[in-house]
């Protein structure tokens, strides 16, 4: 039997999951978005943001009401620092998702450009790592975290080739700077997700075994091993 | 006055409560709304009125001399001081828990059945009904079921304390006061009062006094705050530990006195 406390920690995990779950999703759309030229698609993305904000907003006040009514210790304490801090990453990520959601919308009334079809490629890695480090939450699984800490490194490098192709591109055909901007625009959104789901991830490794692996370069020493 | 939540019904209305133990004022014009079916603790130092308040909800106060009220105590609107107001009625109505489990020394069985007895059930059948029924409500049947004929004395002070609330559910009340009921208990003991008041505030109203801020605040769903005889500040368990309206409750719950 859960005793009455542990009910609201079930239900606050019930609340991130769902949280994760609506960013999964608008991450995927904005990307779909951007590659369908669908204008509508990005509008939707755009306004269901507001729905990302209220519920970051109710999953912050729930945990402040665990820490000051239930004192939690040992694991249920990781548990609701490590959500309180995993929920600022998702409410980021949603802001980056309808941020890619707006340029959609912007490149959909030019010409198409054809650096859009490079990232499908990033594109998947990224959602890729989202949906394994809340995989990761859930079962709470310290290894598939560490998998996503490892993976950033992947996204960085794809972004850094993908700036070098944008530059040439604008070299080439300097008319449509603007255009270009907004690729680059893109792809650095894309990074910024990778990066909060490699937060996510070491909330999850800090989760599981009470070890804080934030600047410790595990994803590097773990690509050595690898 | 607290903002309680929708379809929140109140039980008892207490209006401009004055308190004296003889010429000593111990409680000041105490306003308060207590909504039903819910968990409102009472928190506050020593001597700051908690349980004299507490107390005055089913009367017991009635049998110290010298004591005098003045004001409102309303449950379910009607004025339970009033000289219509039939005593035995409102402790029937309003049940007890004390500090220190008080079972009769008597078996386990007569233990719960003495108050439906002397409100005139008989039958054996039903008396064993309702034994089983307040027992498992009070979490304590699968503990005793085999041995209910032996003294209640021989169970642990956590099963005294659980049996003590079965026989207050016997007479089947509306309103069950609990003055510091697990302040005697060990931790395990403690969670299980705690697990079993958070149940029982599917039926009945709790108020529950206690010196432990941190079971105020894992237990109650309002929170009053007692200091110097005075209501300092009562509402939303969950408002009152993250972010009080006054400076005196801010500093006794993050224990700055008290």
């Amino acid at each position: 039997m859960l005793h009455y406390w542990q009910r609201e920690i079930e239900n606050l995990k019930k609340l991130i999951l769902s949280l994760g779950a609506i960013v999964e999703e608008q991450i995927q759309r904005s990307l779909l978005a951007v590659e369908r030229r669908d204008t509508p698609l990005a509008e939707e993305v755009i306004s269901k943001d507001r729905e990302v904000d209220s519920l970051e907003i109710l999953i912050e006040e729930e945990c402040l009401k665990i820490l000051a009514l239930y004192q939690p210790v040992a694991k249920e304490l990781r548990f609701v620092v490590a959500v309180l801090k995993m929920n600022n990453d998702l409410e980021r990520m949603g802001d980056l998702a309808a941020n890619i959601a707006k340029r959609a919308r912007y490149l959909a009334k030019k010409d198409k450009i054809n650096l859009i079809e490079d990232f499908g490629n990033v594109g998947d890695k990224v959602q890729n790592m989202v949906k394994k480090a809340l995989d990761a939450l859930v079962n709470t699984d310290i290894n598939l975290a560490k998998e996503v800490i490892a993976a950033d490194d992947e996204v960085d490098k794809l972004t850094k080739h993908l700036l070098k192709r944008t530059i040439n591109a604008i070299e080439k055909d300097p008319d449509r700077t603007k255009d270009y901007f907004s690729i680059r625009s893109i792809s650095k959104n894309l990074e910024r997700i990778a990066d909060s789901a490699t937060n996510i991830a070491e909330d999850v490794v800090y989760l599981c075994s009470g070890e804080i692996v934030r600047h410790t370069e595990l994803g590097m020493e773990e690509q050595a091993e690898g | 006055m607290v903002d309680h939540q929708p379809g929140e019904n109140l039980k008892i209305t207490v209006e401009k409560m004055n308190f004296f133990y003889g010429p000593v004022q111990a409680l000041f014009e105490i306003n308060m709304n207590i909504p039903e079916k819910k968990v409102t603790a009472l928190i506050g130092p020593s001597g700051c009125g908690k349980s004299t308040f507490l107390r005055s909800l089913n009367r017991m106060n009635d049998i110290i001399d010298g004591t005098r009220l003045e004001g409102k105590v309303l449950i379910d609107e009607k004025d339970i001081y009033s000289p219509l107001s039939d005593v035995v009625e409102l402790r029937k109505k309003v049940g007890m828990i004390f500090q220190k489990s008080n079972p009769f020394p008597k078996s386990i069985f007569d233990n719960i059945a003495y108050g439906p007895r002397i409100h005139s059930v008989k039958d054996k059948g039903k008396l064993m009904e309702i034994v089983e029924s307040c027992l498992i409500k009070a979490a304590l049947w699968d503990e005793v079921k085999d041995r209910l004929d032996q003294s209640a004395m021989g169970l642990s002070g956590g099963q005294q304390q659980r049996l003590c609330i079965a026989r207050a559910l016997a007479i089947e009340p509306e309103v069950v006061l609990m003055d510091e009921p697990a302040s005697a208990l060990d931790p395990k003991s403690t969670l299980k009062i705690e697990d079993l008041i958070n149940e029982l505030k599917r039926e009945y109203t709790i108020i529950i006094v206690t010196h432990n801020m941190q079971q105020a605040a894992r237990v109650s769903d309002y929170t009053a705050f007692f200091y110097e005889g005075h209501l300092i500040e009562f509402g939303a368990t969950e408002q009152i530990f993250t972010n009080p309206n006054q400076k005196q409750t801010e500093d006794y719950i993050t224990g700055r006195f008290g």
